[in-house]
């Protein structure tokens, strides 16, 4: 799950983490009044949506006046921020930061993630602040600095100092980064994170070090422990969609093509929107459906592909295993009856009771294609498309 | 022999006494050499009843301490997961199978972290299981597709395993042991565990291997092929048309920054001299040609 940046220093503040002074607000009356209560001289206003590279795209400013802070948020506040994590549409702006301004001396970058390879969390340090960690990754990686965190004593001072002189700061500021960075590690830890990015880390004119940015993502299966994470949730920067497909136990990810998939199990999921990709189709969703695939989920996954008006076909892949190919194709006849289905259908079931899935099929019927390997309906709900 | 199970294991389920342990219990037994497998089975409290005639113990230890237990496998809730792992691996239990999916990431990084020094072999979690045809299911794949023979199948994902398995017995080639490792980002076993097992298992002709986009597991055991593998390998690697940033599902499916695509893996794959399909159809013929039958 993914949070504002806002959200993110709250979490850090909270833990007495610098990070600058500022609030959120919603309307430009309010990103004045804040401004006027930080005081200063120099504002930031960022746009808050949950995809990365803003700067780009026009959703951060500077400004020297409470003027300017009103402009830039009446110019923010409703526009369609493109980045390119957004996709072409872009994402609606409904919430700003308003911070006080900071000057910079130096940009650094830390970021935290789960290592797969070493099982554990993974602290990265560089001194390139500022840009893209991928770039670096890239074009200098012995320029990212990385210590493997042991779980059951956490980040040591040592190695958090150790991190920091890497990154040829002065002592005192070095020594200032390295219990940022342990915080920082607390904070990841005690929250669930799968990510936590400050980019850039700032080492200010006046020596401090400071989150001039912040993201956090978190693991979905420990939010159940961490409601206060759940209620950072802003439904509006995700797609309605896969909302509505989690709230039935559905797993949903909209794509760009115009086949709808419906599949039992993640692995072959995937499998089956490739399959569409070789035989020249473009898949218009992932759905798992997982291992029940009831009447009613299944009626529901078709309304939410349906919603999609550039459907022009669906594919249903099953592979029953504890879930019958009989059950599923009663599932299937009543689904299809309830919706009304109108555009054309391909259903490929294996597995268990296949036979008596395939009779109950043909009973109903039901407009339906059927295909018996995953390159048969695959070839077929290509033509149906085509035709 | 094969690898990690056989008939002679002793089995215990812990959360037999749940929906979910009970139902695939009785699957198992039912499998096989089930019934002589499956000895008893884990549920705090329970201790003292019986299901399906086998003896339920409150802890593991007991279990493993009355019946000679050696592999253990797990249907308890996900917040609960991590800790009947740590328990069994604390009771010596040689193999534990995790099948739970929805364990929190942390608990499962201090529990790999704690079992480090231990000898315990762990499956999962978030994974169908494992079976060896004709001897032992263990997990809850549906046992009457596979047939025993001399293929060893190695993969993330349940029903993706399920359609490949059916392809090869479709093709005449029974399989050695089928291992799921999971979808899960920090698990036990990967991809090269289990090639390794295979590569010295002398009831294993050839692999089919079966990834998915995320991580960098497939890459590395691109690589120990290459260098070591004496037996024919063939693989699909699923969601090369899955977008960056999406995870697909499985919590370790995503391409995260800029790795751990299906392209790199499929190459690494290819350079090792792997047999790889790009059509999920076609793994079966795939490993058919890699064995000089196609």
């Amino acid at each position: 799950m993914k949070v504002h940046e806002y959200q993110a220093k709250e979490i850090l503040r909270k833990r007495g983490i610098p990070v600058p002074r500022g609030m959120p607000c919603f309307s430009p009356d309010d990103a004045v009044r804040i401004a006027n209560e930080i005081g200063g001289a120099r504002w930031v206003v960022k746009a808050q949506i949950h995809a990365g590279g803003r700067g780009k795209g026009g959703g951060v400013k500077v400004v020297g006046s409470l003027g300017g802070v009103r402009e830039a948020a009446e110019e923010m506040l409703g526009m369609m921020l493109v980045t390119h994590q957004t996709g072409p549409m872009g994402q609606q702006v409904n919430r700003l930061l308003v911070e006080e301004g900071v000057d910079i001396s130096r940009e650094l970058y830390v970021g935290l993630v789960i290592d797969r390879s070493s099982q554990r969390v993974v602290v990265m340090a560089s001194s390139e602040g500022g840009t893209e960690i991928e770039e670096v990754a890239a074009n200098s990686p012995e320029k990212i600095f990385k210590a493997f965190v042991d779980p059951s004593s956490g980040l040591s001072q040592d190695d958090a100092l150790e991190m920091m002189k890497n990154l040829e700061l002065e002592p005192d500021q070095a020594e200032e980064g390295a219990r940022f960075l342990e915080q920082l590690f607390v904070a990841f830890w005690e929250t669930d994170a799968s990510l936590a990015e400050i980019n850039p880390l700032v080492v200010t004119a006046d020596n401090r070090v400071i989150a001039l940015d912040a993201k956090f993502n978190f693991d979905e299966n420990s939010l159940f422990r961490h409601p206060e994470i759940v209620a950072m949730r802003d439904t509006d920067e995700e797609d309605p969609a896969e909302i509505e497909a989690s709230a039935v136990g559905l797993s949903y990810i909209s794509l760009e093509g115009n086949i709808g998939c419906l599949v039992n199990g993640a692995g072959l999921a995937m499998a089956t929107m490739d399959i569409i990709k070789l035989y020249g189709g473009e898949p218009a969703n992932f759905l798992d459906v997982g291992g029940g695939a009831t009447a009613e989920q299944v009626t529901e996954a078709f309304k939410i592909m349906l919603s999609n008006p550039e459907l022009k076909a669906i594919l249903v892949n099953i592979f029953g295993g504890i879930m019958r190919c009989d059950v599923v194709a009663e599932g299937l006849v009543q689904a299809a009856e309830v919706v009304k289905l109108k555009i054309p259908l391909v259903v490929r079931l294996e597995g268990t009771n296949v036979k008596r899935g395939r009779e109950i099929l043909e009973r109903s019927g039901l407009d339906m294609i059927t295909a018996t390997t995953m390159a048969d309906a695959a070839e077929k709900v290509v033509a149906a498309t085509e035709s | 022999m094969t690898i990690l199970i056989n008939s002679s294991s002793r089995v215990i389920t812990q959360g037999i006494t749940g929906k979910t342990g009970q139902f695939h219990t009785q699957n198992c037994l039912e499998y096989g050499r089930g019934s002589d497998c499956f000895v008893a089975g884990v549920t705090s409290g329970k201790g003292g009843q019986k299901f399906a005639g086998i003896p339920i113990f409150d802890t593991v230890e007991a279990a493993r301490c009355e019946t000679g237990a050696d592999v253990s496998v797990i249907y308890v809730p996900p917040p609960f997961a991590a800790a009947a792992i740590d328990e069994a691996v604390e009771a010596g239990i040689g193999t534990v199978i995790c099948i739970t999916e929805g364990v929190p990431v942390k608990d499962m990084i201090l529990t790999r972290d704690r079992m480090r020094d231990s000898g315990t072999v762990l499956v999962g979690p978030n994974c169908p299981g494992v079976i060896t045809p004709g001897e032992l299911k263990i997990g809850i794949m549906p046992g009457y597709i596979h047939t025993p023979g001399r293929i060893g199948v190695v993969s993330r994902s349940g029903t993706l395993t399920y359609e490949v398995v059916d392809q090869l017995t479709k093709l005449g080639m029974g399989q050695s042991t089928c291992v799921g490792i999971g979808g899960d980002p920090v698990n036990g076993l990967k991809h090269l565990d289990v090639m390794k097992m295979f590569n010295d298992d002398p009831d294993t002709d050839a692999v089919v291997m079966c990834g998915e986009i995320g991580g960098s597991d497939e890459e590395e055991c691109a690589q120990w092929i290459g260098e070591n593998m004496k037996k024919p390998v063939a693989a699909f690697i699923a969601g090369v048309t899955a977008p960056p940033g999406k995870r697909m599902g499985h919590a370790g499916a995503i391409i995260a920054g800029g790795r751990g695509t299906a392209d790199d893996k499929i190459s690494a794959l290819e350079d090792a001299g792997v047999s790889v399909t790009a059509n999920p159809a076609e793994i079966g013929l795939a490993m058919r040609q890699a064995i000089g039958i196609g």
